[in-house]
């Protein structure tokens, strides 16, 4: 359900938060705060009451029993949340300009030890979750938004919202849909596992994944233009579509693998693409860790598609994996987003069986092609 | 039983090991679980007015996604 206001209220609405007491957010809110207005967090209506906060926590869940995964919370200083009530409508502003109302209907504190401990499973501030939460305001703020004035977004051609996801699947005639999530250029293994999800759906969804992310990962242009290029020369218009998905990533393993297969619901997807170690960094998860929590989510509304170990086999010829491979380690190559990556800063170029060359070609057109 | 709904019949053996699974979740009965299971088959249809349907349509024209 989205939370746009409508086209012919929009200048009232904007002229009323202007009358409102303003709260600034940061890019990262913002893009909370219009994703759940799309309806991409859909069942959310706003930043989580306590209640809800507290069950996504301890459960995974919303009060409702709905799954839900990460909080999406409105955090203040005292100062700042002293500035309003409950029950008070307040306009939501980021760099300056207003975007959005909230009606305020909580305000509440929080332990950020627990925060951790429920939604990274760790304590450590190396962990890029952590060291966020450390950095959160202590009053939390729950509600209700509406959005009046949402942003083009980095991207805008790639900017697609779910009602018009779900308008494109259906004109394209796709019952069955497989998302995939990345944050990375595309090497030959990905494109190995959306081919082979491809032959049992309708059709194919890549969703880069556009926002804040960690040192090292591949830049925002990069991920796009080498899915760009991708496209051109490797799939076919008609069985795969892009989409960009702007938010943060939290590197939450499996509970942001949850996170991520709802987003994809919303769009309209019904299958989504789990691999090893999804949403997660360094070694803080198992490598399925993120596949396994699908079975607390039977409910989830969208049927994951797992994929465990695949490498390149020299001896079979490209893309394999451990349950067709008949030949041993000694012929198997990773695909090593690591390994990649230092070739890359090297200047040079990945090997064909690893990455595509027209990839290969926009990455180092770019000098800086990683997050510094 | 309301208007709205209509009786299923299930092998026993099937509806025990459905009542065996759902035990200390969330699900209240075996109906809720398979009329779920059910629901995510048969997902309900995004509607559009025909203005919204003519908006969309131009927009995914003009950034390439449809002809």
């Amino acid at each position: 359900m989205e939370r746009l206001t409508a086209p012919d209220c929009v200048e009232r609405a904007s002229e009323e938060a202007s009358g409102l007491t303003t709260v600034q957010v940061d890019e990262e809110l913002r893009l909370d705060v219009e994703n759940v207005a799309f309806g991409l967090y859909s069942p959310l209506a706003g930043p989580l009451n306590q209640d809800d906060y507290l069950t996504v926590l301890a459960k995974g869940r919303l009060t409702s029993d709905l799954p839900w995964t990460i909080p999406i919370l409105l955090d203040l200083s005292e100062e700042e949340a002293s500035g309003f009530s409950v029950g008070d409508r307040v306009a939501l502003a980021q760099g300056g300009e207003s975007f959005a109302v909230l009606d305020v209907q909580e305000k509440y504190g929080w332990d950020r030890k627990t925060h951790c401990e429920c939604v990274y499973k760790t304590l450590d501030p190396a962990h890029p979750g952590v060291a966020k939460t450390q950095e959160m305001r202590p009053v939390l703020v729950g509600g209700c938004v509406e959005v009046f004035s949402p942003s083009p977004g980095k991207y805008p051609r790639y900017r697609l919202k779910p009602r018009e996801t779900r308008f494109l699947f259906r004109e394209k005639g796709w019952r069955t849909v497989a998302g995939f999530q990345t944050r990375n250029a595309p090497h030959i293994g990905h494109e190995y596992v959306q081919k082979t999800a491809l032959a049992f759906v309708d059709g194919l969804f890549i969703n880069p994944l556009i926002g804040k992310k960690k040192s090292g990962d591949f830049t925002d242009e990069v991920i796009l233009e080498t899915y760009e290029a991708a496209f051109k020369h490797y799939f076919l218009r008609n069985s795969a579509t892009m989409v960009t998905l702007e938010m943060e990533m939290r590197y939450a393993g499996p509970k942001e693998a949850i996170h991520h297969a709802i987003v994809r619901k919303n769009y309209g997807c019904s299958h989504f693409i789990v691999g090893r170690d999804h949403a997660g960094v360094g070694s803080y998860y198992g490598p399925f860790e993120a596949q396994e929590i699908f079975e607390d989510y039977p409910d989830l509304g969208i049927t994951p598609i797992f994929f465990r170990n695949f490498f390149h086999c020299k001896r079979c010829g490209g893309p394999q994996n451990d349950k067709i491979c008949p030949h041993g380690p000694e012929d198997h190559v990773n695909y090593s987003g690591t390994k990649m990556r230092s070739i890359l800063l090297e200047g040079k170029r990945p090997d064909e069986t690893m990455m595509r060359p027209e990839v290969v070609d926009v990455i180092l057109r770019h000098k800086e092609p990683f997050n510094p | 039983m309301s208007e709205d709904k209509v009786a299923v019949m299930i092998p026993r053996e099937l509806y025990d090991k459905v009542r065996e699974k759902i035990a200390g979740t969330s699900f209240t009965s075996v109906e809720e679980y398979l009329a779920l299971l059910l629901e995510n088959e048969f997902p309900e249809e995004a509607e559009y007015s025909e203005e919204e349907e003519a908006l969309i349509r131009e927009r995914l024209k003009k950034l390439g996604y449809i002809e």
